[in-house]
């Protein structure tokens, strides 16, 4: 096949795959079985692009024209590549991990879930390898509204306050921000193609009109969780935990920061960006986010919301790390999209096995869980080490990177905020570590054992996945040396 | 041959299906003649607004009579595409009456409410093809008289009242108009439209030209229910059967934009009414009042049918505040919204159509868990709600993007944000609705599950497929718009 159809698969399997799921409904087993074929097939298309992407090809998909000159296109790109390969890759995986989830939980509406998230990924797909603005920004709607529902999956009074912010602060800074710098941007630079050093240079914008419509763009993509629109993070852990897992730990947050690069990277122009100055306010707010959110997620006891601010902050770091603006920090911005992807699915995967089979939602619970979740556990650890960016682990590589790249341009209150929120990480995750396996068991905790093997290999494979990163990091790394320019 | 009369027979076929109707007597027999007569007027549209696209204007002089002095029923750009939205959603409207008006009229008097529709449909079809001012004048009373009574129908008592006040305030846009009318004549001597188009620049600025222009604006925005003038319209829509107030909001406020277009860009000419006249500026700021208070008002309405009856009046505002630019890309958003607020709100009406025939009446208290209860009504309406909001992927984001494209041209970044500012009161009045259908636990008014009757919902769900559909293919809806845009600019009728 060539790219065009290969990417209309890779669009339409996940949809077809919920209209499957949908009519397996009554056969959970059969329901099953869809869920996880769809996950492998469409992990095998998005597989099939990448010795294309890799070749400097760019496979592409005209499909509708709305208004002259406007229309709906898909086109891959090395960072839409690496997205579409980590977010397909791990639905794979969440997706064993949810099916001991929802049946060790015995959570209702179990057909609604499996095919929203099927929707969610098709979506995903559509943000990864949207060709201009207005596809991607059509796609990125699309996946809040199909994440709601899984989002107020319960459906009691939390998970409807909870859906609630969810919607209102991802819709909202959607329509009042994104919407307009989408039509700002057409009315500048008279298209909305993404392509290589950007769209804006020749329309003239002022250094200040620059810089508002990045600002437009910045907080209007909600998804990337910028404080101060990140409120509906932290509000979305209602939902069930694979939830938070692949959406809100990969697919969902990560669609927010890869439009965060792709806009600085295809529609702004890095270089342009960088003559005009018009970003130098960006670290500011984003190096705000990291810290302030890590010292929220160090005073947090509920281990998911502990890991919903984590996330705050290390989508910031990618943020940070394309504000920036070198070569060195946009790949090292794409590269912590995958890494950070890895090592926090994990870690939502071990908070979901804790809850199923301890029943345990806080932090302060977590004394001496070691033992009996050794392998729970361990796989935690993993993750946070990665997190923490400590060698070999995953993290480790994207955030010597960063510190590289500030260092190249001079950045030297950033590498202060880098190494400060390392710091600020081991201090919220270790404790957690040490808890679990050197601190005694309370009385009284009824005993248990680890929870349901799907779920226990989903989060070993992800664990393990963490530590053999760096020595099969060659296809990630060629991706994103090719977003940044680097010769790979 | 017949399509040389089609532009005739566009209206003929309807208003003669009226007394038809009223001769059958019995229900569904009136109903096949009205579904009959809107789906060929429906067809003769579409044949005619291609002819335009591939042709041009097309000319028919009634009777013969050439013109100015017979009457000439004139089909171009403009025209042909609200013809095409008239007839379409007059067809829609009447497959979805066969159950609707059924359950909400008395038996006997069924066939009297086809004859009153077909009257309606064919008194706005004649008021937009017609090339004629006192022509135009004849049609309105039609529409107007048959629309008195439509509304009148409603089972609620207070459905005379809103009725009564609609009578009171369009006779008085109507009289407006038709005095305006007048002096026009008085002044160049000739009714035809194109022939006052050309006469007028002679005359254009003595004083009963522009009395004239004053009387017909007052007189159409009482019709279209511009803000200040649009106290008729929430109850009107409120109290009105279902189907009328699906038809009624989908056209009859959209055929009045059409007129006033047609006299400020055909009949005075861009340059008097944009260059000389404040006429745009008053028009801005009437919007933007319209849009914001309207927006507002509706947010605090216990009755979903209020609610987006004062929704209706905001998304005029913004049609006419597309008009008020004066622009290619303004004037486009006009027309593009003028189609694509017809169907989305006659979409929403038709499913709250389907709602009233559950639980009564749809009062937030009657929607308390209705996603459960009716769910495909309420996707229906949450759809057709994004729409209303301007989502990209639905048809409302079509002109939302010209209109603020038209702001953005015109250098009025303020505007572009007032725009989006506003849709995001959209967002909170559909917001309400999610609420409650989704959110809220099932009431005491919350009916059995179960949907609305199977006709009612597929056509319902058909205009909930065209705001999708429209959203994407917009060759007719935005080129048809552009094209009607350029015409009224370009100065050629």
């Amino acid at each position: 096949m060539s790219g065009g159809p290969l990417i209309a698969a890779a669009l339409l399997v996940p949809a077809v795959g919920a209209a499957l799921i949908a009519a397996a409904g009554r056969w959970p087993n059969l329901r099953e079985a869809a869920t996880l074929g769809t996950a492998a097939l469409l992990f095998a298309v998005v597989l099939a692009l990448l010795p294309r992407v890799l070749a400097g090809e760019a496979p592409a998909l005209e499909a509708i024209e709305m208004l002259p000159g406007l229309s709906i296109g898909f086109r891959l790109e090395p960072l839409g590549m690496l997205f579409a390969l980590v977010a397909s890759g791990l639905w794979i995986v969440n997706s064993v991990y949810s099916i001991g989830y929802m049946r060790g939980n015995d959570e209702p509406h179990q057909t609604r879930f499996y095919v929203c998230f099927a929707l969610a990924l098709a979506a995903t797909m559509g943000v990864a390898m949207a060709a201009n603005v207005l596809t991607l920004f059509l796609c990125y709607e699309l996946l809040t509204l199909v994440t709601w529902p899984l989002v107020t999956h319960h459906g009691d009074d939390a998970a409807k306050s909870g859906g609630r912010v969810y919607l209102g602060v991802l819709l909202g800074s959607s329509i009042a921000f994104l919407l307009p710098a989408m039509i700002a941007t057409w009315a500048a630079a008279g298209t909305l193609e993404f392509s290589p050093g950007g769209i804006l240079g020749g329309a003239g914008l002022s250094p200040a009109a620059t810089a508002g419509l990045l600002a437009l763009y910045m907080f209007g993509i909600g998804k990337a969780a910028l404080m101060p629109v990140h409120r509906w993070l932290p509000a979305a852990m209602v939902a069930p935990t694979p939830v938070s897992a692949l959406l809100h730990a990969v697919a969902v947050v990560k669609a927010g920061v890869f439009t965060v690069v792709k806009v600085i990277v295809y529609v702004f122009g890095v270089d342009e960006l960088a003559a005009l100055g018009s970003a130098d306010w960006l670290p500011v707010v984003a190096g705000f986010t990291i810290l302030a959110a890590s010292i929220v997620a160090l005073r947090s006891d509920n281990l998911k919301r502990r890991l919903a601010y984590s996330t705050v902050s290390q989508l910031s770091y990618v943020v940070l790390a394309a504000a920036l603006l070198v070569p060195l920090s946009i790949a090292a911005a794409a590269l912590h999209i995958a890494a950070h992807a890895v090592a926090k699915i994990t870690l939502f995967f071990a908070a979901g096995a804790i809850y199923t089979a301890a029943g345990k939602t806080e932090v302060s619970q977590l004394d001496g869980i070691g033992r009996r979740m050794p392998w729970t556990m361990a796989a935690f650890a993993l993750g946070a080490l990665s997190l923490i960016g400590i060698p070999p682990a995953a993290g480790f590589l994207s955030k010597w990177m960063m510190f590289q790249g500030a260092a190249s341009a001079g950045h030297w209150p950033v590498l202060a905020v880098l190494s400060l929120s390392t710091l600020l990480n081991a201090a919220y995750f270790l404790p957690i570590v040490h808890a679990a396996f050197l601190r005694p068991p309370r009385e009284g905790d009824a005993p248990h054992g680890e929870a349901p093997l799907p779920m226990v290999a989903a989060l070993t494979f992800t664990a393990a996945a963490t530590l053999v990163f760096p020595f099969f990091a060659g296809i990630p790394l060629a991706l994103a040396g090719a977003l940044g320019g680097l010769a790979p | 041959m017949i399509f040389e009369h089609l532009p005739a027979l566009e209206v003929a076929v309807p208003l003669v299906a009226a007394p038809v109707t009223l001769l059958l007597r019995r229900a569904a027999a009136a109903w096949a003649v009205t579904v009959a007569a809107c789906v060929f007027s429906f067809v003769a549209a579409l044949l005619l607004a291609a002819a335009v696209a591939a042709q041009g204007p097309i000319s028919y002089a009634l009777g013969s009579w050439p013109p100015p002095w017979g009457i000439e029923y004139r089909v171009d750009a403009l025209s042909a595409f609200v013809l095409v939205l008239v007839s379409g959603m007059a067809t829609a409207v009447a497959l979805f009456a066969w159950r609707s008006a059924a359950a909400e009229l008395p038996r006997e008097q069924l066939y009297l409410f086809y004859t009153m529709y077909c009257l309606c449909v064919a008194g706005l079809l004649g008021m937009t093809i017609t090339g004629d001012a006192f022509n135009l004048f004849v049609f309105m009373e039609i529409a107007s008289l048959s629309s008195y009574v439509l509304i009148a129908l409603g089972r609620d008592r207070r459905a005379l009242l809103a009725s009564y006040q609609y009578l009171i305030l369009g006779t008085i846009g109507a009289t407006f108009y038709v005095i305006g009318v007048g002096m026009l004549y008085l002044a160049t001597g000739t009714l035809n439209i194109a022939d006052l188009a050309a006469r007028l620049p002679q005359v254009a600025d003595t004083r009963p030209v522009l009395a004239a222009l004053a009387f017909v604006t007052v007189g159409v925005s009482l019709k279209l229910a511009l803000f200040p003038l649009h106290l008729w319209l929430p109850n009107a829509y409120a109290y009105a059967p279902s189907a009328v107030t699906a038809f009624l909001a989908a056209t009859a406020t959209k055929v009045s934009v059409y007129v006033l277009l047609r006299f400020y860009f055909t009949v005075f000419g861009a340059r008097l009414v944009v260059e000389e006249l404040p006429v745009e500026e008053v028009l801005l700021v009437l919007s933007l009042v319209a849009i914001a208070t309207a927006s507002l008002v509706a947010l605090w309405q216990a009755d979903l049918k209020r609610l987006f009856a004062y929704s209706s009046v905001a998304q005029i505002g913004y049609i006419t505040l597309g008009i008020s630019m004066a622009s290619h890309a303004g004037l486009t958003a006009a027309v593009a919204h003028l189609f694509n607020h017809g169907i989305t709100k006659g979409a929403i009406f038709l499913l709250l159509g389907g709602v009233a025939l559950r639980t009564g009446r749809v009062g937030f208290d009657r929607v308390r868990g209705l996603g459960q209860a009716m769910p495909l009504t309420s996707l229906g309406i949450v759809i057709a709600g994004l729409s209303l909001i301007g989502i990209p992927g639905t048809a409302g984001f079509i002109s939302k993007w010209y209109l603020v494209l038209g702001a953005i041209e015109a250098g009025r970044w303020w505007l572009a944000a007032f725009i989006v500012a506003t849709s995001l009161i959209a967002v909170a009045y559909v917001w309400r609705f999610v609420e409650a259908a989704y959110l809220a636990p099932a009431g005491a008014g919350t009916p059995e599950r179960g949907e609305a009757p199977r006709p009612m919902l597929v056509t319902a769900w058909i205009l909930v497929g065209a705001c999708i559909w429209f959203g994407f293919d917009t060759s007719f809806s935005a080129e048809g718009a552009r094209r009607a845009a350029t015409l009224m600019l370009g100065g050629a009728p």
